[in-house]
């Protein structure tokens, strides 16, 4: 039974032996979206890991919110895999909640004949059954909590419609993070919002992927994005040109090329 | 078997009027992109302009011209006066308006001339012609079949062959840009509504004789064999309007023919349903139909 | 503006709302302890609130019966019936869009359903009120029925569809009850056994008060058990798909669910309606259930206030006096009887299609708009722990629906403006 075992067994065993290594949160394999004559997306792929915050940014037109929602099941894929913890993404967009998937919309989506905390109510009361008697109470809870966290717990009864645009977006946020989602996908999330809106929406970034859950954002501020992603994927018409940590995105001709809203000496 | 043939005949001539009633439904939801829920009634009211100009005149011909007439400022007023309150925020305050229309001008009738059908002659027999033991056709459904297909095709090619046509499609399809190039896109609104209304008109005016008579509700079903041709065609196709009429007829025809009048409603529902459960958006339609 | 809820913290003299969001607070316990408390207890509270509004209601209703004479109970009953109907319609266009056009079927079902179910109890030996529940049963079964099947079918239809399926339903009801005339008896219709007062009360009151009070306790039920709906998560999942149709599915809400449940639900309360129309006509007929009735439902629902049960019930009342107005003025009226005629049948109908056009254009809220402010004072009081005096509160919990509900409503909602 003595055999020196030859270099492809070698390699085999070494490979099993290794520690399986975890399903990233998000995968985009190949993603092919098409308009008509139109190629929006053309062979898209990348990945986003566990508690990674990572950003797509490109120009106007470049196909970022089309992968959204692509992800989201609201446009049909030409070619490609998307793969959530594994499984595939789900083919209709009522299907995102289950699988612990959150979005904001880059017009908000909120509900403007409701209150603040019924918008951020209505994920948890989405599905008849959810929770049965008991969890009415519980979901309340839960919903203002969301709001405390990010401090409008004071607007829960006002009217959405009544409220400036920078508290709409931290409604549409709250609406997102009152699941408690694995993945957050953000549309453009700093869009419209002063300076000191951002920092705390970089903060509230921060500390959601801090907690586990992974970040997809989609967006056009490029200091916002510096300063709180781990890495960046650059889309110009629809194909990735680069991607990478900021520092190496930055330094990227590509991308100082194709998105002139980049300094180059950063 | 020899029935057959005659209401063949028979729906496609009745199908022709209603490709021509759809036909104003399609223009005017290209046009305003509403479907007009008052087309019937609008028709009527012109019928009964026809009608008492015929009695004046002793002739069909002055009637027929004046229902053209009556339909197309019918069309201007309805659309003028109110429609344009509509809100375009939401789509069911178009048809509220419209179903409101409805309710007044079908009162006023009612009002000014009474609810009594009023029987209406044609101007050509309604006995159908003979052809070796067959009967075929009556002389009126084919001057309906001839007058009918006759202003589709002047409708055709005034839309693809004249500037009025190419400013009517362009205020339908892109009203913003036509605006910019030019186009008086509410006057192309306008004139959508006022040729739509005198083809509503016509269509009402060439099925009464054919119906008991005229009374203030002639329209209704007419209105609903056609608002399904339009679905099985698709609102916003002129060719599906046509091969939808011809289809919708026939199949009224065969059921009226073989099983009773009484039986025709519940068979253009079940066409509505089956072609809406299939097909949403309608047999013809293309995508932008479909958010209809 | 900022709501007043007695949830804010008076001590921490909060700012507007804009500055304070501006200053990153993310974990604030004041407001959160006290934000906590109110929600849950509105919603423990809204159901228990809501039966004691309807039981005083109904109670006002029936004390009301008293001061009537019978042919005003006879009215008030018919307001009853159409109120059922009315109550579902006005929440299937505001809550949800769904503009159906054919309600008069759907109560067509139920009056046929009642009255066959009747007819046949009374000759399996079975009278009073066992036979009207079960009979009342047998009409809500049918109507929830067809409307299950309509609804089906107009989850995937947009707006003018919709509405032209509702219209053709209504015009093949008379094709329907000829085709299948060995049970619906064509034209002439079912007609069921008289239901006299009860042993009980029959010193007491007269039919016309008793049948109003039936009247009056049927919709009781029907219509509280659509407020139940609307206040609850069904009818935040119905406003959520109103308000933003990819966003509510982005958000797990399945519209096309919502919108059957929302159809079949209406058809039910409108299946009663004509149950209990039956009830007092003692008969079902393909003539009392026609488009033009089917349109009196969406004008009395449209000048009301889409979206407002409050003015389902303001509008049933107006369609049904209306028309006995004007029969009223024209009989005191010198005309001749073809003219007299001509009128009574006729300018009703046009009243109600000049007011559905004026409301739709130029007065989106209907009647429901234009009630003194007293009643919307207690600004969002669902989520706001203030009780509202008894009657106001399930008016004030329509406040909330009114400026998205109406078809003709700004693209903005204005829910600051009352």
């Amino acid at each position: 039974m003595n055999h020196t075992p030859s270099d492809a067994e070698q390699t085999s065993t070494a490979a099993s032996a290794a520690p399986s290594v975890p399903e990233p949160r998000l995968r985009v394999d190949g993603l092919t979206v098409r308009f008509g004559g139109l190629t929006a997306l053309d062979d898209v792929s990348f990945e986003v890991g566990r508690g990674e915050v990572v950003a797509l940014i490109g120009p106007n037109g470049a196909g970022k919110t089309t992968v959204f929602n692509a992800i989201s099941g609201l446009v049909r894929r030409a070619a490609g895999d998307m793969r959530i913890d594994g499984a595939p993404a789900p083919a209709r967009p009522t299907g995102l909640v289950g699988r612990r998937v959150a979005r904001t919309l880059q017009g908000l989506g909120l509900f403007d004949s409701m209150s603040v905390l019924e918008n951020v109510l209505v994920p948890l009361e989405a599905r008849s059954g959810a929770g049965g008697r008991g969890r009415r109470g519980d979901a309340a809870e839960q919903a203002s909590g969301c709001l405390g966290r990010l401090g409008i717990a004071h607007l829960a009864a006002v009217p959405v419609a009544a409220l400036p645009y920078p508290e709409r977006k931290r409604v549409a946020l709250a609406r997102a993070l009152v699941t408690d989602p694995d993945l957050l996908l953000l549309d453009e999330p700093a869009g419209g919002l002063g300076e000191e809106d951002i920092d705390t929406l970089a903060e509230v970034v921060r500390e959601v992927a801090a907690s586990g859950c992974s970040v997809l954002l989609v967006e056009h501020h490029v200091d916002f994005v510096m300063g709180v992603a781990d890495r960046i994927v650059v889309l110009d018409f629809g194909r990735v040109i680069a991607c990478g940590t900021p520092d190496e995105v930055r330094a990227d001709p590509r991308v100082e090329e194709a998105y002139l809203g980049i300094e180059p000496a950063a | 078997m020899d029935r057959l043939l005659f209401l063949l005949a028979t729906g496609l001539a009745r199908g022709a009027i209603f490709a021509l009633f759809a036909l104003a439904l399609v223009l005017i939801w290209r046009a305003a992109r509403v479907v007009n829920f008052a087309q019937g009634a609008m028709a009527v009211v012109a019928v009964y302009v026809a009608f008492a100009v015929t009695g004046l005149t002793g002739s069909y011909w002055i009637g027929l011209a004046s229902a053209l007439v009556a339909g197309g400022l019918m069309g201007l007023v309805v659309e003028r006066g109110v429609m344009r309150f509509a809100s375009h925020a939401s789509p069911l305050s178009g048809v509220i308006i419209a179903i409101g229309v409805v309710m007044v001008l079908q009162s006023a009738l009612g009002i000014a001339f009474g609810s009594n059908t009023r029987p209406m002659e044609a101007p050509f027999s309604e006995s159908p012609i003979v052809i070796g033991g067959v009967p075929v056709l009556s002389p009126y459904d084919l001057f309906v079949l001839i007058l009918a297909v006759g202003l589709m095709g002047v409708l055709a090619l005034l839309f693809t062959r004249t500037s009025l046509g190419l400013q009517l499609r362009a205020s339908a399809f892109a009203p913003e840009v036509s605006r910019l190039l030019g186009v008086r896109v509410t006057r192309m609104v306008t004139a959508g509504w006022v040729l739509a209304s005198a083809v509503g008109a016509l269509a009402a005016l060439l099925l009464v004789p054919t119906e008991l008579g005229l009374n203030p509700h002639s329209a209704d079903m007419l209105f609903v064999s056609a608002f399904t041709v339009a679905v099985v065609g698709g609102l916003d196709s002129p060719p599906g309007a046509l091969i939808g009429g011809l289809a919708v007829g026939v199949l009224i025809s065969l059921v009226t023919g073989y099983l009773g009048a009484t039986v025709a409603p519940i068979a253009v529902l079940v066409l509505l349903v089956a072609v809406l459960l299939v097909r949403p958006g309608g047999l013809f339609a293309t995508t932008e139909a479909r958010t209809a | 503006m900022s709501a007043d809820t007695n949830a804010r913290p008076a001590a921490s003299a909060t700012p507007p709302a804009g500055i304070e969001a501006a200053t990153p607070s993310p974990r604030t316990s004041g407001p959160l302890t006290t934000s906590i408390r109110a929600p849950r207890e509105r919603r423990r509270r809204s159901t228990p609130r809501l039966l004691v509004t309807a039981l005083v209601l109904t109670l006002v209703a029936i004390g009301a019966t008293f001061l009537l004479d019978p042919y005003r109970n006879y009215q008030f009953a018919l307001i009853a019936a159409t109120f059922c109907a009315t109550a579902g319609l006005t929440l299937l266009i505001g809550l949800t869009g769904q503009l159906s056009l054919g309600h008069a079927a759907l109560m067509a079902a139920g009056g046929y359903g009642y009255a066959l179910t009747a007819n046949a109890l009374t000759d399996a030996g079975v009278d009073g009120v066992p036979r009207f529940v079960v009979s009342l049963a047998a009409a809500a079964a049918a109507s929830a029925l067809l409307g299950l099947l309509l609804g089906l079918a107009a989850a995937r239809l947009k707006g003018p569809y919709l509405s032209g399926v509702t219209l053709v339903l209504v015009i093949a009801l008379p094709a329907f009850t000829s085709v299948f005339s060995g049970v619906f008896r064509g034209d002439q219709g079912v007609q069921i056994a008289y239901d006299g007062v009860p042993e009980v009360l029959r010193r007491i009151i007269a039919v016309e008060q008793w049948q109003a009070w039936v009247a009056i306790l049927v919709a009781a039920v029907f219509v509280t058990w659509l407020a139940a709906l609307r206040n609850g998560r069904a009818g935040l999942r119905m406003r959520a798909v109103r308000d933003d149709e990819t966003a509510a599915r982005l958000q797990g809400v399945r519209a096309g669910r919502v919108k059957v449940l929302a159809f079949t639900a209406s058809s039910v309360t409108a299946g009663a309606g004509g149950a209990v129309l039956c009830f007092v006509t003692q008969s079902v007929s393909p003539g009392a259930y026609t488009l033009a009735f089917s349109l009196l439902l969406l004008v009395a629902v449209v000048i009301g206030g889409l979206g407002s049960l409050l003015g389902a019930f303001l509008g049933s009342i107006v369609i049904v006096m209306l028309p006995w107005l004007i029969q009223t003025a024209t009989g005191a009226l010198d005309l001749s009887a073809d003219a007299a005629q001509r009128l009574t049948g006729n300018l009703p109908v046009l009243v109600f299609g000049v007011l559905l056009i004026v409301v739709t254009a130029a007065w989106p809220g209907g009647i429901r708009a234009t009630l003194p402010k007293r009643l919307f004072s207690k600004r969002m009081p669902r989520a706001a722990a203030a009780p509202a005096a008894g009657p106001d509160a399930a008016v004030a919990a329509d406040s909330d629906l009114e400026p998205r509900t109406d078809s003709a409503a700004e693209p903005i909602p204005t829910t600051t403006e009352r």
